[in-house]
């Protein structure tokens, strides 16, 4: 490193930062947009504390009490839980599998063909957006369409739940290890690509090491995404949970819905823990 | 530590270069970066093989592009590039990135992967003679520890075999990159600024490493240095480069302290009004830089 001190050239012209003027216009078009969006979605928090409004919430929410602790009902709970779960993780389990190689093909940072050049190549390029936007459909039907679409397929039940987190799952977690991917220094990566390691030898041994902690705390948090979201489509038929949650809540049984929320809570807290454990492991 | 005599086929002079099948030469080569200035422009250079040139010349003058462009790493804007007796752009590109496995290009500050174990960081540097099968395997088990631990024992570095990449020095994370290189089977290296991070004595223990690992294995070594002395003492062939246009190419005994100023004049005038006078004074400052 040079020891020695430099004389100061000539000043610039300007020292006004010259990104100023773009930030404050883009802060001012974020404001102008936010005002007419909430405007339309009717998002008013008056009617949400008028009178009537907090009365019905009351009498719904007094009906939770006392929560339902019957010993048969516990175990339908149970096993609805366990279902739920099972759901969830199977279709976790698919939508990593759907993403895994999605995520592999449209990166950039490891083309080979783009290494030495500014552009890839053509053909390369043109498999890359097609896997974005491949990824963009599946994640754009959410799963509850998904699941009315295959509860008429396969009739009702929990295989409908398992392909509906898988697909739509699929698509935002191939977005996302992109996304994760992509973030890692490239220099690591290029280090390993030009001195003529493979595209996997260098995801294996230059992206891995920095991200995967990432991904795989992602993925947990997407897996307890995916115990709710099977609570969900428990509502249209797809079995687990929310299938008895949708019952309990049409007979106005507040009792059970409290108890299945509790559940649901821990379900949640679980799936918490082991993603914290997990990220340890790996730190 | 002693500085090792080179054999005479490393001094040789280029007559019978021009004949080597393996051989590497840069001709009429010119890079441009979009936008800018070209950052070589006309280079016409040959390399024999097992020969050792260090490169020097002020921050900015395209040692790194000049690496990378015989690296195949830079596709020239213009010119011919031969790389160990190939045309890497007229290959198809696999046979391109084949030749890449043949060659090895150590960036200035190594990029390891912060939470990489060091044994995995060294090996890296063998990967790409393995199949990706035996690279995943050697992930969950190292499949040659021992390469690594005689590799990084080159460099004095052995006792952080098992540790993070995050847990070393900035000189110990320099020294894991070159024991990357010591693993790999390349006959074309391309060193860039090797030994920056590393104090006088280490740093030209490692270079003397990598000069006898380079005779032993016959292979090309090219190296950008900061440290004029160190390219003085430990390289036969000087290349000097100027704003991306070769200054001088030179055996060592005719770069004389005229040319190196010369080399570097620019900076010398920036950094002091007034040129210091005597040779000795001037040497000082060109080995700072």
């Amino acid at each position: 490193m040079s020891t020695v001190v430099r004389s100061v050239g000539p000043a610039p012209a300007s020292l006004r930062d010259p990104s100023g003027p773009a930030r404050i216009a883009w802060t001012i078009a974020a404001i102008l947009i936010l005002i007419p969006a909430a405007w339309l979605a009717e998002f008013n928090p008056a009617t949400l504390m008028g009178e009537a409004s907090l009365r019905a919430t009351g009498q719904f929410l007094a009906t939770f009490f006392p929560p339902a602790l019957g010993l048969d009902f516990l175990e339908l709970v149970a096993r609805a839980a366990w279902k739920t779960v099972a759901i969830a993780t199977v279709g976790t389990t698919l939508a990593v599998l759907i993403a895994i190689p999605f995520a592999l093909i449209a990166n950039r940072q490891l083309s080979v063909s783009a290494l030495a050049e500014e552009r890839m190549c053509f053909s390369c390029a043109a498999v890359r957006t097609g896997v974005r936007w491949l990824l963009i459909a599946l994640r754009t039907v959410p799963e509850i369409v998904w699941a009315l679409l295959f509860v008429r397929a396969v009739g009702l039940g929990d295989a409908a739940g398992v392909i509906a987190i898988a697909l739509t799952y699929g698509g935002m977690l191939g977005k996302v290890y992109m996304e994760i991917l992509e973030s890692n220094d490239a220099r690591t990566t290029r280090a390993l690509l030009v001195n003529g390691a493979s595209r996997m030898q260098a995801l294996l041994y230059g992206t891995l090491p920095v991200c995967l902690p990432e991904l795989v705390s992602y993925t947990v948090y997407r897996w307890e995404c995916a115990i709710r979201a099977s609570v969900i489509m428990g509502f249209v038929g797809a079995g687990g949970l929310g299938m008895q949650m949708e019952l309990s809540l049409k007979m106005f049984a507040g009792g059970e819905v409290l108890t299945m929320l509790a559940v649901f809570v821990a379900l949640v807290w679980f799936a918490d823990l082991v993603s914290a454990a997990l990220r340890r492991w790996l730190g | 530590m002693h500085v090792s005599a080179l054999p005479a086929s490393v001094t040789d002079s280029a007559s019978d270069t021009l004949t080597d099948p393996m051989l590497s030469s840069l001709d009429g080569v010119r890079v441009s970066y979009a936008g800018s200035v070209a950052a070589l422009d006309e280079v016409s250079l040959l390399f024999a093989r097992g020969e050792q040139v260090a490169i020097i010349g002020p921050s900015g003058a395209g040692k790194t592009t000049l690496l990378h462009t015989l690296g195949c790493a830079i596709r020239p804007t213009a010119g011919r590039v031969r790389v160990l007796g190939r045309d890497p752009w007229a290959m198809p590109y696999k046979a391109l990135h084949r030749l890449r496995s043949e060659l090895f290009i150590a960036p200035q500050s190594p990029p390891l992967p912060p939470r990489q174990r060091v044994v995995n960081a060294v090996l890296a540097g063998r990967v790409p003679q393995w199949t990706t099968w035996n690279a995943l395997k050697s992930l969950l088990h190292p499949l040659d520890a021992g390469a690594a631990h005689h590799a990084l024992a080159h460099f004095r570095v052995e006792d952080k075999l098992f540790l993070r990449c995050d847990r070393l020095s900035g000189g110990e994370r320099q020294r894991v990159g070159l024991a990357r290189l010591l693993v790999s089977k390349a006959r074309l290296l391309l060193l860039d600024e090797p030994v920056s991070a590393l104090d006088p004595v280490l740093a030209k223990g490692a270079l003397e490493t990598l000069q006898q690992e380079a005779f032993a294995r016959g292979a090309t070594l090219v190296v950008g240095l900061h440290a004029v002395d160190l390219a003085l003492a430990r390289f036969a062939r000087l290349i000097g480069l100027r704003s991306g246009r070769v200054a001088f190419d030179l055996p060592r005994a005719k770069v004389t302290d005229a040319l190196l100023a010369q080399l570097y004049g620019a900076e010398l005038g920036v950094a002091f009004q007034e040129p210091p006078s005597t040779d000795d004074a001037r040497l000082k400052v060109i080995r700072c830089l």
